[in-house]
């Protein structure tokens, strides 16, 4: 696996020297790979929202570095610059920021701050609006008119038209129904595959993550106390509660059949995984 | 048990929206029991957060009508009344809080309805009481967790003592600590004190707490009853643009595959039950 982004004793101080000092991240390392799918989660106020505007220079490290394919990111005013297009950055309901007269514009607002010429706009804004699954007869409507999840797919698009290598959202489908969460999920996962794109995937819903990241990051207190796949992270269901995280649902009720004496592996965490888990043992049970 | 709100033939369409648009609400019909707890699930767009508003009469019917014990919320003369009757609580904590400290936050609709000092006081002190705030009364609203924001607004509108609370969303922006935080609170309200809660919601795990579920899908109400008997419709609420908790998607699953297990666990410990039964 070839790294991307390297954060490296990343401390972040928020207010350093006053009364309000606030050690948000502390001495903190991780590697991100190029085309994986990472997961964070964390509670509000662990740092998972300081961690993500460092990966494109919108928060400046107290102390450490963090480089993209190799290059510290603070090394020269050009590369920070470029940072910003190359790790695409999707806030938290972000149709609260969309501005523009006519939804093309708006997704044509990043390529143009790229300085790309006309067709090469056009290319993007059109490829984008596909991946984020906006038709071609929503272009030219202004984006205050389309529904909520509508727009989401606009502010999504806007980013994905910069054709980022990396691409973070942070709680995307927050406030969607679960067809139009589902439905932008897929889109993500389509973007992913077809640029070898890296995603980080910052989420509330173990659900989620245990389902569709190859790799989850716990953030708490600044820290980095757990990283690995799902199944590593989870396997220390105990510890995550105690941090104010939990683990999928079918892992707590498998663990349940367990604690009711009967021999099966706890270490699921998908409808599918228990499913296929559970006909394994009942079969194996009929079987004798 | 009496009716509070009653909703008859109730159609409602915005006055912008071109000819020929369909209406956001088709002719609902719908009565809930005052001191019940219910949920309304429904996709983006499937009106049920137009229909809230209907409750304490921020939209009124286009064609029928909504009544709040027995009030018409058409008829302007009422709408005092009903206001003082309903409280909602919205989506985003930080477009709710008004004051600089959390006490007067909650202060602030008494205040409003003219309710003498001494009262207020009162009021204040047992509404944050009720939902786990007392003790953090004298801070500022900004520096709280969104869970915190959200009990604050809960206090504000308990403090004006509502017969009926109507939550559109309240839970959306919060990470799962301070939704349970939410849910926990409303669900005191409504045991402890009877108050009849009306909880919008995208999370099934929220809305299998309720004692009934009603599901909206453009603009009509498609099901409504128990949880344990509405979660059973998968294939229809799937439909829908919906989905049912990971106990019963499982167990669906396992019925996929012939097995004869009940569709009716929305807890872990019934799920555990059923799948534990079967393998003994």
């Amino acid at each position: 696996m070839e790294p991307i982004i390297e954060i490296k004793n990343l401390t972040h101080i928020y207010s350093p020297n006053t009364p309000f000092e606030q050690t948000a991240l502390d001495n903190i390392d991780l590697t991100i790979y190029r085309g994986e799918y990472l997961g964070i989660i964390g509670r509000t106020g662990s740092g998972k929202s300081t961690l993500i505007q460092h990966l494109n220079g919108l928060m400046k490290p107290t102390a450490g570095q963090i480089f993209f394919e190799g290059q510290d990111i603070w090394s020269s005013k050009e590369l920070t610059h470029s940072i910003r297009f190359q790790v695409g950055l999707v806030f938290q309901y972000p149709e609260y920021q969309l501005f523009e007269e006519t939804v093309y514009k708006d997704i044509a607002y990043g390529p143009k701050n790229m300085k790309l010429d006309e067709a090469e706009i056009d290319r993007r804004v059109r490829r984008a609006a596909d991946f984020a699954g906006l038709s071609d007869e929503v272009l030219e409507r202004s984006p205050f008119e389309l529904s909520g999840g509508q727009k989401r797919r606009v502010a999504i698009a806007g980013v994905i038209a910069m054709e980022p290598k990396v691409l973070i959202l942070d709680e995307p489908t927050a406030g969607l129904d679960p067809a139009g969460s589902a439905s932008i999920l897929a889109n993500i996962e389509a973007y992913r595959k077809a640029n070898n794109a890296t995603i980080i995937f910052v989420s509330h819903s173990m659900e989620d993550v245990a389902r569709i990241t190859d790799r989850l990051v716990v953030v708490s207190h600044g820290t980095l106390p757990y990283v690995g796949t799902p199944r590593e992270v989870f396997s220390h269901g105990e510890d995550l509660e105690k941090l104010g995280l939990s683990v999928p649902a079918m892992n707590r009720v498998f663990s349940r059949v367990r604690a009711m004496g009967v021999n099966i592996d706890p270490a699921v965490y998908t409808v599918e995984q228990a499913k296929a888990a559970f006909l394994e043992a009942y079969r194996r049970r009929e079987g004798v | 048990m009496s009716t509070i709100i009653k909703a008859e033939n109730l159609t409602f369409s915005y006055a912008d929206e071109p000819a020929g648009h369909p209406p956001v609400l088709k002719n609902i019909n719908l009565e809930i029991e005052s001191g019940s707890f219910v949920a309304i699930l429904g996709h983006n767009g499937s009106g049920k957060s137009t229909l809230a508003k209907h409750i304490n009469a921020l939209l009124t019917p286009t064609e029928g009508k909504l009544w709040v014990e027995g009030l018409d919320t058409a008829d302007p003369n009422n709408l005092l009344d009903i206001r003082g009757k309903v409280g909602m609580v919205f989506q985003n904590p930080d477009n709710q809080i008004v004051a600089s400290v959390v006490e007067e936050d909650v202060a602030f609709g008494p205040e409003n309805m003219g309710v003498p000092p001494g009262e207020i006081r009162e009021r204040v002190d047992t509404a944050l009481k009720m939902v786990g705030m007392y003790d953090l009364r004298e801070h500022s609203p900004h520096l709280l967790s969104g869970g915190q924001k959200q009990r604050v607004a809960i206090a504000g509108i308990i403090a004006m003592m509502p017969r009926c609370i109507v939550l559109d969303e309240a839970t959306a922006m919060l990470d799962p600590v301070g939704r349970k935080e939410t849910v926990d609170t409303i669900r005191d309200l409504n045991e402890k004190y009877g108050m009849t809660v009306i909880l919008i919601t995208h999370h099934m795990d929220e809305a299998a707490q309720a004692q009934r579920l009603i599901v909206m899908a453009s603009g009509q109400i498609i099901d409504d009853g128990p949880p344990k008997e509405v979660f059973q419709h998968v294939d229809t609420l799937r439909a829908s643009g919906l989905s049912v908790p990971e106990t019963v998607a499982l167990l669906y699953e396992l019925r996929q595959e012939g097995l004869d297990v009940p569709l009716d666990a929305l807890s872990d410990e019934e799920c555990a039950a059923i799948l534990a039964d079967l393998l003994k």
